[in-house]
């Protein structure tokens, strides 16, 4: 179809009072040549869209709206079957420069021919539309993946659950009593999962393999081909998304000399505790008889840099349950908590009040120095009163060890490390790389065979880490988000908790498994540029095999062939363009965002040939941070340097050094890049695409060097949100240092 | 929004972060969804808040990217300065009946502020304390959504006045609005209409109200945001002078017979990074935190074990009896009982913030013609016993940010199934 361009310049809101509109639709249509060019007085009424409408029955199908932010009206100006191009002439034009101003015409006019060139040169997505299976495979039977496979269930999704042991239930079967989860959350409540775990394998949807382990995992959401051993034996089938619910172990306790585990029988864990309880009898382990003065430690080995240096969340509240049900079975047995700070939090503090109300449980902010065995040969703590500053001893029974959780998590990152050292040692090639993968093999030796999905990606066989082996998403504001497209972490592995917590995870996180297979099937991404229907293009015939679009991109999407190739999986992709910004052939294309296309908008510009007062800044500007910050700086009407022009990108990892350098034989002066914050409290939604930037600018800055230019032309700022009062001033600051240095010797050329 | 041979339509009462959650998570995966939010802009106590614990990032961060999410999605609708009056009905066919109150501000509006300039009347502007004004058209903050003007019908003089409507170039301002009710079908209902800060001038002893310099964590928050009342400087309200000291009082109301037996469960994670906000400001500043137990689950410990390194910040566990100090500003004197060894504390301080914990909305005015569940707090069951009905975020338990949002979007899986034929 051929493609007719209509542009559109709104004079509301200001612009028209600004702006020589004139000029602007002059400025558009000679050089330009757009098919159809308006204004009118208030575009986003009845009236202007009624007249976009018809321009596009006349056959428009790229439209150039020339008014508002695109954060703002976005439904307004979206036309089925038609490219938008949103050129920002309110908010980044006339509500934060001096009306009327040549150099606040010239800033419109050369917004206005970026998106002119645009508009020419995007391709309306075809979204990826393959065969996609909308099974959801649930890999750990516990509590959380048995809420999970019931979930998806019973809104319509076949689902495949897998377990390693021989029954469905995991730690939950092991344990007689729970912590309430409901009102008035006083007593120790029954556990019972026999309804639960018959409701599963009743139910038609759900097929449950146990005493299984997945051999392989293949392929990308929609089209997961897993090989699966269970039960002796072998198979091979296809599912859209996986929710893995590996859950935990206990934090070893031999590691806990000082506590006195390996000492004495006497002195057991909380998991431990938790089957005696079963039993119905509370007994020294030494001899049998019944323990009667019994100590909780908490904290034992958690919040402890030496150990587990986060908080369990359960441990108290468990030992407050565990205390309860010891009374209940023995009213004669004392049990004595010796905490840190007692964290039972909401309603839980009503279940601490009921325990501080039996009179046969003591609590004691202690810092416990050891377990020791006694001359009777039963355990004795020996612990500081914190608040009195006293020393205790206690002679006791029976010490439980409140151990915390250790998640059932693989560390992907450090097995694909060691993968890649075998390799290296296999071919055996004398030098500095074999004497490596010498060191790496003999660090990570002891994670051979520890993968729990073996996924066949060459970013690593498991969901990555993140911190103390859990793979936790780091986003408070979406706590599902993993790594890896359609694999979703849930339960213990994703963070330490009780079971309603475990089990509301496994809801959660079987959602976003649906929600994966259900937005593949249309073609369209998953968060958080939900709905987008465009995807890479790899013109391969041009690669050089340098991998590092396979290293760099955040979510594992390519594989490689055996030259390093990238193998792209196009329903693994985030849409982040983080590949493109990272390819130095340039060979990767989005339909709608490429090398080309902002090479394009960048040649766009028209820089003032000589220095002149006139100096050209680019800025290039994270659209999910950055961008709105401008927009409400202008909103504000906070003024900026009418010398910048700001293209928007979808993360600075998608920045291809190659803009730099074109903006630089442009004749720009100054370039100044402004992302999201990177480290450990990274903002990026990309995870780490405004770190690579970084990495990246190094580089520039070597090339910097090479021409004899000075570093400072090329600036890279991170900024939140919300300091959209900053920005500006970044902006005036940078336009001042660029006035200090003077005019880019390659203007002209 | 129906027909589309989806999920259901599920109707999410409350815009805050744990409905815009419930909202986008059950409209991604298939479901239509109407939320009802009874302010003019959704983000709810988020939206008012400087920084998130643990990563201190900025909450505009995450809502720019669910706003998207939420306003381009045609699955979801949105109705402002809307209220649930009843509710009748069972699982898979509820009639919500909901009040739109007006906004006298249409779809027209581009919010270019011509009306701000027309307008006479000024009110207090409680998204900031009543600290600063806002004229009687306004829009709530910068970054609110919808991003549309609204007026106060409370002290705009109506059609006697009429200046913005002169002036806005749009036709954007109808002052005859009238407040409508309609009527809904949706297979589910989810409470997320989360919690309100308790009016701290009941905490006897605690002088809130008497000395100005008595603030609590909520209004710690608007101070320490660069949208807020002094422009993100924390100082003292009596003379607008910085400080040299502070104090935070934790469980104020909290853990306590007297007031609210539970534990709020955030406010100790919260004091930590308000301190961390005094510390930006102030690398001098005395800091003191009364605690009784401090409460960071999980890997949040590690916010808590570095906030704690700072060496000009001491931890005192205590529970604070007292505060006393000049009505007419001035420094505060802290008088805290430990309740073992009922040795005497105090300190003197230039301000106090006052940790208050979380009151549940629970389900407000609305009639519902089920029993519904709510515990002794006022906090609703998760999932009632009527089947269909939900609550989540900090309607169900007092809560943090990521705690919410895991919540809500296991409560609109839940709240899926209910459309299955």
């Amino acid at each position: 179809m051929d493609r007719k361009v209509a542009a559109y310049i709104c004079r509301g809101c200001s612009i028209g009072d600004a702006l020589d509109i004139e000029a602007l639709m002059e400025a558009a249509s000679d050089e330009f040549e757009v098919d159809v060019i308006h204004d009118h007085e208030f575009l986003c009424g009845e009236e202007g869209c009624a007249l976009i409408t018809q321009d596009i029955q006349d056959g428009a199908n790229a439209l150039v709206i020339a008014a508002c932010t695109p954060r703002f009206m976005t439904d307004t100006f979206t036309f089925d079957g038609c490219h938008t191009e949103r050129v920002n002439l309110r908010e980044q034009v006339v509500w934060s420069h001096e009306p009327n101003d040549e150099d606040t015409q010239m800033m419109a006019e050369d917004y206005l021919r970026m998106g002119i060139i645009k508009a020419r040169k995007i391709d309306i997505p075809v979204p990826f539309e393959e065969e996609v299976d909308r099974t959801i495979m649930v890999v750990g039977g516990g509590i959380t993946g048995i809420t999970a496979a019931l979930d998806a269930a019973n809104i319509g999704h076949d689902v495949v659950l897998v377990e390693k042991e021989t029954q469905l239930g995991g730690w939950m079967n092991r344990f007689a009593r729970r912590i309430p989860h409901e009102p008035p959350y006083r007593e120790p409540q029954p556990v019972d999962l026999s309804a639960l775990i018959a409701e599963v394998e009743q139910n038609e949807r759900i097929t449950v393999h146990t005493e299984a382990s997945i051999e392989g995992i293949s392929g990308q959401p929609g089209q997961f081909d897993v090989k699966l051993k269970a039960n002796g034996s072998s198979g091979e089938f296809r599912v859209g998304a996986i929710v893995q619910a590996t859950g935990w172990k206990p934090y070893d306790a031999n590691r806990l000399d000082h506590l006195g585990y390996s000492a004495s029988p006497d002195v057991i864990t909380n998991v431990e505790m938790e089957e005696m309880i079963a039993t119905g009898q509370i007994t020294r382990p030494s001899d049998g008889q019944p323990a009667r003065k019994i100590a909780f430690i908490q904290c034992a080995g958690s919040r402890d840099e030496d150990h587990l240096p986060y908080c369990s969340a359960v441990c108290c509240r468990v030992s407050l349950k565990q205390a309860l049900v010891v009374r209940e079975m023995d009213p004669e047995a004392d049990a004595y908590i010796l905490y840190k700070d007692i964290r039972s939090p909401g309603q839980y503090e009503d279940f601490y009040v009921r325990a501080q109300e039996d009179s046969g449980i003591f609590f004691t902010k202690a810092e416990v120095t050891g377990v020791s065995v006694g001359g009777d040969g039963h355990p004795r703590v020996e612990a500081e009163d914190t608040l009195l500053g006293e020393k205790i001893e206690l002679e006791t029974d029976l010490v439980v060890l409140a151990t915390g959780m250790v998640p059932n998590a693989a560390d992907s990152e450090s097995i694909r490390k060691l993968v890649d050292a075998e390799a290296v040692i296999a071919k055996g090639e004398e030098g500095a790389q074999l004497n490596k993968a010498k060191q790496t093999f003999e660090d990570l030796n002891h994670l051979t065979d520890t993968s729990l999905l073996n996924l066949d990606y060459r970013q690593g066989p498991d969901l990555p880490v993140f911190k103390y082996d859990f793979p936790d998403s780091h986003f408070i504001c979406f706590p599902y988000e993993s790594r890896r497209t359609g694999i979703y972490a849930a339960g213990c592995m994703r963070a330490p908790n009780d079971s309603q917590v475990s089990s509301e995870d496994g809801s959660g996180a079987a959602l976003k498994a649906v929600q994966c297979v259900d937005l593949t099937s249309r073609g369209e991404a998953v968060h958080p540029r939900w709905g987008d229907m465009s995807y890479p293009d790899f013109a391969l015939d041009r690669c050089t095999q340098c991998k590092r679009c396979t290293e760099e991109c955040p979510f594992g999407t390519l594989n490689e062939d055996e030259k390093g190739t990238p193998l792209p999986n196009p329903t693994r992709c985030r849409r982040c363009g983080i590949c493109l910004g990272a390819c130095p052939e340039r060979i990767i294309s989005f339909s709608d965002y490429s090398v080309p296309i902002i090479s394009a908008a960048i040649k766009a510009v028209e820089v003032p040939e000589e220095w002149d007062e006139k100096p050209r800044l680019l800025g290039l500007l994270c659209e999910n941070d950055a961008y709105p910050a401008l927009d409400t700086a202008g909103l504000k009407r906070i003024r900026h340097s009418a010398w910048i022009r700001f293209i928007p990108v979808r993360c600075l990892g998608s920045v291809n050094v190659v803009w730099i350098s074109d903006a630089l034989s442009k004749g720009f002066d100054g370039i100044i890049m402004i992302g999201c914050k990177s480290g450990d409290d990274y903002q990026c939604h990309f995870i780490n695409g405004s770190e690579l930037m970084e990495t990246r600018s190094e580089n520039i800055q070597e090339k910097l060097k090479q021409l004899a230019l000075e570093e400072e032309r090329v600036k890279l700022v991170q900024l939140s949100i919300d300091e959209f009062e900053r920005l500006p001033e970044i902006i005036n600051e940078f336009a001042d240092e660029i006035e200090d240095i003077g005019m880019n010797p390659f203007k002209g050329l | 929004m129906s027909g589309n041979g989806g999920r259901g339509t599920i109707l999410v009462i409350g815009g805050g972060i744990s409905g815009i959650t419930a909202a986008i998570e059950a409209s991604e995966a298939g479901s239509d969804v109407i939320v009802v939010e009874k302010e003019a802009f959704v983000g709810g106590r988020v939206a008012r808040m400087n920084k998130y614990f643990p990563k201190m990032c900025p909450p505009a961060c995450g809502l720019e990217i669910n706003l998207r999410r939420f306003r381009t999605n045609p699955r979801i609708r949105c109705l402002t300065l809307s209220e649930v009056e009843k509710i009748t009905g069972t699982a898979g066919n509820y009639t919500a009946v909901i009040r739109r109150n007006p906004r006298f501000v249409n779809e027209k509006c581009t919010v270019c502020g011509e009306c701000v300039d027309a307008c006479p009347v000024e009110r207090p502007n409680e998204f900031n304390l009543g600290v600063t004004n806002t004229r009687a058209v306004y829009l709530p903050y910068e970054m609110a959504w919808p991003s549309r003007f609204v007026i106060d019908g409370g002290v705009c003089p109506g059609t006697e006045c009429g200046k913005c409507v002169e002036a806005c170039p749009y036709g954007a301002i109808d002052l005859a609005m009238q407040a409508e009710t309609m009527e809904v079908k949706v297979t589910a209902v989810i409470w997320a209409t989360g919690w309100n800060p308790p009016d701290a001038t009941q905490f006897e002893g605690y002088g809130f109200g008497e000395y100005p310099n008595v603030i609590t964590n909520v209004m710690m928050e608007r101070y320490a945001s660069i949208n807020g009342p002094t422009g993100g400087k924390i100082v003292r309200p009596s003379d607008g002078e910085g400080i040299g000291s502070i104090a935070f009082v934790q469980c104020a109301g909290s853990r306590d017979e007297n007031y609210y037996e539970y534990c709020s469960g955030v406010c100790c994670l919260g004091s930590l990074k308000q301190a961390r906000y005094v510390r930006e400001q102030y690398p001098e500043a005395e800091i003191h935190i009364f605690y009784i137990d401090i409460r960071s689950p999980g890997r949040l410990e590690d916010f808590f074990t570095a906030t704690e390194a700072d060496e000009g910040l001491t931890l005192i566990k205590g529970k604070v009896a007292k505060i006393t100090g000049d009505p007419a500003g001035g420094s505060l004197t802290i008088e805290a009982e430990d309740a073992l060894t009922s040795q005497k504390i105090t300190r003197t301080v230039d301000m106090v913030v006052l940790a208050t914990g979380m009151i549940p909305v629970g389900i407000g005015d609305t009639e519902v013609e089920s029993d519904i569940q709510i515990d002794r707090h006022g906090f609703l069951v998760g999932e009632q016993p009527v089947a269909g009905l939900f609550a989540t975020g900090c309607a169900r338990r007092p809560a943090d940010v990521a705690t919410s949002v895991r919540d809500a979007t296991s409560v609109a899986m839940k709240a899926l199934k209910f459309h299955v034929e």
